[in-house]
């Protein structure tokens, strides 16, 4: 092995979560190397829905609500910059998403959820609205039948989330960070301020590590004073071929991407690491997008895929600097596309600073700790 | 470029971009394309690229075309069909929202 080379930040994990960060380090003027695994990682970068997506998030939990929604606010700054940087448009859209209702009951539901996040958000304020018949046609070209109203809100967007990560990749590079692909974490050792982190090929001293291995930062916190305790959630997403552009905004279940494709999702499983597509599934989202807007009946299906979120306990994402070992974070979510500018404009300069912000004071891990039994 | 097999099979009459070609019983609509001559059979959606045929196994859909007024289908997996009208798959497909 060869003798440690020296750096500011190490970064394990090269999707949106890492990349992002990594991207906000080196903007700060940090040396900054960032670990990728190879295609045997669960990269759910590369599954994602690829939604800004605010509504309806952080119910029961204000303090997500806020990062969302602050994110949100700074995606139109990092995709402005990546371009920049790169030459390449992320196709950044933020026109306000739809949540599609398809009965009294999910009316009622919804509005009640809706008001209690805007109780929850107080001077920060919560826009939202029911709309309802031919406003909803006006707005959502050849909506079915069977909708019989939506909820809107104008925060919510999309974009290309693979030209996201090809951008941040990109962009981090182009800005003086050293990108390792193909590469495993085998051991770590941890003092506060002083790192070393082993790969097949090297060994890395730094003053900082950031974990952002998605679900394999469970099995790498504990290295490092901290706690991951993430699971996996699969979902299935279906894919139409192109066509002229139909949707002028997104819905969290299908959306026409920049491209031309229609893209259905949003199903949720709890099957492990379990990759596998079911025809039930499908069955299930290809007959609620059809119920949504009957022309994607009419469109041939040219990809499908699963992909797995990084599901923590509660939702919530986990935010944490080491206390036994500062300089030691730790970052999941399972909205990596969404917090993209966040992690990068708002996280990575905390990070640099050595001080977590206490808006995130919500997302520590030690939230899931259960009292011992008396 | 290409020339029929010695054993020619029936010959079937289709039509590629308003273009009458003959083609043997059993061919793909893409290798009626090849046959005629076209240019190209689609232009992609994204930037407008003309294409031809090229895996002409249903993997690298460079050969979308119009079969008999339906859109987007891959011509090298559709056998010809007497009469079978081939068109140009110009840019996305376009679809009336309100026609489901």
């Amino acid at each position: 092995m060869s003798t440690a080379q020296a750096s500011d930040a190490v970064v394990i994990g090269g999707g949106l979560v890492g990349a992002a960060i990594a991207y906000g380090l080196v903007r700060k003027g940090l040396e900054v190397v960032l670990l990728d695994e190879g295609d045997v990682a669960y990269r759910a970068s590369r599954g994602n829905f690829a939604l800004v997506w605010v509504q309806g998030k952080g119910d029961g939990q204000p303090a997500y609500t806020r990062w969302t929604r602050a994110s949100a606010s700074e995606w139109p700054g990092l995709r402005d910059m990546l371009a920049e940087a790169t030459g390449i448009d992320t196709h950044l859209q933020q026109p306000g998403g739809m949540h599609l209702l398809f009965s009294d009951t999910e009316v009622a539901q919804r509005l009640a959820l809706l008001e209690r996040m805007k109780l929850a958000a107080g001077n920060h304020g919560y826009e939202y609205r029911l709309v309802e018949g031919q406003e909803l046609r006006d707005m959502l070209p050849g909506v079915g039948p069977k909708v019989i109203a939506a909820t809107y809100t104008p925060y919510d967007g999309h974009v290309n989330s693979l030209k996201l990560l090809h951008a941040l990749h990109r962009g981090f590079v182009a800005a003086g960070g050293r990108y390792v692909p193909n590469t495993t974490v085998t051991g770590a050792s941890a003092a506060p301020g002083d790192f070393r982190i082993d790969t097949a090929e090297a060994r890395y001293a730094t003053l900082r590590v950031v974990l952002a291995a998605g679900l394999g930062n469970r099995e790498l916190a504990p290295h490092f004073g901290l706690q991951a305790p993430v699971v996996p959630n699969k979902g299935q997403v279906l894919v139409t071929e192109r066509t002229k552009h139909l949707l002028p905004m997104p819905t969290v279940c299908v959306r026409q991407t920049d491209e031309g494709t229609v893209m259905l999702g949003d199903s949720k499983e709890d099957k492990g690491f379990d990759l596998s597509q079911t025809p039930d599934v499908m069955a299930t989202i290809a007959r609620r997008s059809i119920d949504s807007f009957p022309w994607i009946g009419q469109l041939n299906i040219v990809r499908a895929w699963s992909a797995l979120r990084v599901m923590s306990a509660d939702g919530f994402p986990i935010y944490e600097q080491s206390r036994r070992f500062p300089g030691a974070f730790v970052a999941n979510c399972h909205s990596g596309v969404t917090l993209a500018a966040a992690h990068a404009l708002l996280l990575a300069p905390m990070i640099v600073a050595g001080d977590l912000d206490p808006m995130l004071a919500p997302f520590t891990a030690d939230r899931f700790d259960v009292p011992a039994a008396a | 470029m290409f020339r029929l097999r010695p054993e020619a099979r029936a010959a079937v009459r289709v039509t590629v971009d308003g273009r009458d070609v003959s083609v043997p019983e059993g061919a793909s609509a893409a290798a009626a394309v090849l046959l005629a001559g076209a240019d190209a059979i689609r232009q992609t959606p994204v930037t407008g690229a003309p294409r031809l045929p090229y895996c002409m196994m249903g993997v690298c859909f460079d050969c979308l075309a119009e079969i008999d007024g339906v859109p987007n289908r891959q011509a090298c997996m559709v056998p010809v069909r007497e009469g079978m009208v081939i068109a140009c798959q110009r840019g996305a497909r376009v679809i009336d929202p309100e026609a489901a």
